[in-house]
């Protein structure tokens, strides 16, 4: 097995009296799909916030590619190529969906104090900005306004915006929430090719893509991984049935 | 899209009617009053980028009104008195002539909004409103108690500041400087706003986390457009000072920074022209209803109410099509 391109090493956070962390290590090996699961309240968006910047660990190390990324700040970890999507859309709802993905490639493209030419007519810009609109199937929808675009399709710009960073690794919050049925087998589908480009961090809610989707599954309860396997490992792991899918029968 | 394009034009072409027709009709009150409108529409073109674009609601655009205006009024008396500001350790002379006044002045309200915007851009909200109109005030205060220039009673200039090749003491001519800055500023700010800084900040004041997400530096991006905006509103400054040949502190006054605010309330956030129709019309009001009564703030609020309440993107807004204002 080749390096990790992530890997979170024995992270503390704690608040107050609850340990949100409590001594997580984790990796994402270059091609897999990494699902990390667990209740709510276990501890899933404290672990993402320190993955992706914006909350600092008390204690361990984060190491995107080799370079440890702990102390850095959210955009400039975006910059190395961490993509990141969101539970709930956070996209400028005013802009096109074109201008969306172009302020992606500005972004990735540190031409942030380029003060005169029009980024709408910049063709390295929309050159990257189109590529990734037609990668996730919005190429039809450039001069859509995003606030008029259905949950699936703005899900499917998120992932649009990711792509623009060119990114090493994916960081996904919940994709799948608020899907139907129909677009969720879809997403589906796209992430499956997705992870032969850059390895994906997937925290989910929805069992059925998870097992259907994951290389690994990570079971997070209060803090701690309990259980990190296969998919057959986890759905049989006895610790995981009783402390996550308790009763609620979803193989 | 187009039509609040054709809409820039009218307002354009106004700007230039109207004094035309003052001038035809001997009438040189109605060109100060607009070059009153124009001066103000700068100073709101300035704030707008911070404000409008950037979401950034400073309370203290004054602070650089009133820099642009000391930096007129400072190096002007000196020409005036003919002694120099200072001696040692190198000699600064004041000076007469226009443009190095306005370099000066956008130097240095530059300089202020880059270490008034460094600390207040830490706040957000209301404590950012707070802070910016703290500094404000403390350079009013500031003013009122520095005996060297004038003090509360301000510092008067007797000749208009030169401009080469042209008699700037005619109101046409000054007039014509005044519009030509306008356009100049509107013309650059307009690339602005379309640039990739522009599509970064408008971006990132619609959704923060976006922006940093893609691997903007959203502080450093605020921070270029604050000191961006504090320098126009500075140029306005010096201009208005020229203008009435006179600077106070007044020119710091958290009522200056109010009125700039109404500008961009009254002619539509975030509209490349909004702050001219809103100078405009202020302008048009004060003059119309100043002379009915001296209470005509009264009709002002009511008016600004009525904007704010009903009139979504301000008279731009309502005249034109699209409601955002990024695409021209």
């Amino acid at each position: 097995m080749r390096d990790s391109i992530l890997q979170v090493r024995d992270i503390h956070k704690s608040f107050g009296a609850l340990k949100a962390s409590d001594g997580i290590t984790l990796d994402l090996k270059p091609g897999e799909i990494h699902a990390l699961i667990g209740p709510n309240g276990a501890g899933k968006s404290t672990l993402i916030k320190q993955i992706a910047g914006g909350l600092k660990p008390d204690s361990g190390s984060v190491t995107f590619e080799g370079h440890e990324i702990t102390g850095l700040s959210t955009a400039q970890r975006a910059r190395l190529g961490l993509g990141r999507t969101f539970q709930i859309s956070a996209l400028p709802m005013g802009y096109t969906v074109l201008e969306n993905a172009v302020l992606g490639a500005v972004g990735q493209s540190g031409s942030v104090f380029r003060f005169f030419k029009p980024a709408m007519k910049d063709p390295v810009l929309l050159g990257r900005a189109r590529d990734a609109l037609q990668r996730v199937g919005l190429d039809g929808l450039e001069d859509t306004i995003t606030a008029e675009l259905s949950h699936g399709q703005r899900r499917q710009l998120e992932v649009a915006v990711a792509l623009t960073l060119a990114p090493k690794a994916f960081l996904m919050d919940e994709p799948m929430a608020g899907m139907g049925a129909e677009g969720s087998k879809e997403l589906t589908g796209f992430l499956r090719a997705l992870k032969t480009q850059a390895p994906i961090l997937l925290v989910e809610h929805d069992m059925d893509a998870v097992f259907a989707l994951a290389d690994r599954i990570s079971v997070l309860v209060y803090g701690k991984i309990i259980a990190t396997g296969s998919v057959d490992d986890i759905r049989t792991n006895k610790d995981v049935r009783e402390a996550y899918l308790g009763e609620e029968d979803t193989a | 899209m187009m039509r609040e394009r054709h809409l820039n034009m009218i307002i354009l072409a106004l700007l230039v009617l109207v004094p035309a027709y003052a001038l035809w009709a001997d009438e040189p009150f109605t060109i100060t009053l607009a070059t009153r409108a124009v001066i103000f529409a700068l100073a709101g073109v300035g704030l707008n980028l911070a404000l409008g674009q950037g979401g950034l609601v400073s309370f203290g655009h004054a602070a650089y009104f009133g820099m642009g205006g000391y930096a007129m009024g400072i190096l002007a008396s000196h020409a005036q008195s003919y002694t120099p500001i200072m001696e040692s350790p190198f000699l600064i002379e004041g000076t007469n002539s226009m443009p190095v006044i306005w370099l000066v002045a956008i130097i240095t309200s530059a300089l202020l909004a880059l270490l008034i915007g460094a600390l207040s851009l830490r706040t957000s909200g209301v404590y950012f409103i707070m802070v910016t109109l703290a500094f404000g005030q403390m350079f009013y205060y500031f003013t009122i108690s520095w005996p060297a220039y004038g003090g509360e009673d301000g510092l008067s200039i007797y000749v208009r500041n030169q401009f080469p090749g042209l008699n700037t003491l005619d109101p046409i001519q000054f007039y014509g400087i005044c519009f030509v800055i306008l356009c100049l500023v509107l013309f650059l700010v307009n690339r602005l706003n379309k640039s990739p800084f522009g599509l970064a900040l408008m971006g990132a004041h619609q959704n923060e986390e976006r922006a940093v997400t893609v691997g903007i530096n959203v502080n450093r991006l605020r921070l270029v457009a604050f000191v961006i905006s504090g320098a126009i509103t500075g140029l306005a400054g010096a201009l208005f000072a020229d203008l009435n040949r006179f600077v106070s502190p007044t020119m710091f006054s958290w009522q200056i920074s109010g009125e700039i605010m109404i500008f961009i309330i009254l002619g539509g956030v975030a509209r490349l022209f909004g702050p001219v129709v809103g100078a405009a019309l202020f302008i048009l009001l004060e003059h119309v209803l100043g002379g009915l009564s001296e209470y005509w703030f009264v009709y002002l609020g009511a008016i600004l109410l009525f904007v704010v309440l009903f009139a979504k993107g301000g008279i731009i807004g309502q005249l034109s099509k699209k409601e955002s204002g990024h695409e021209g």
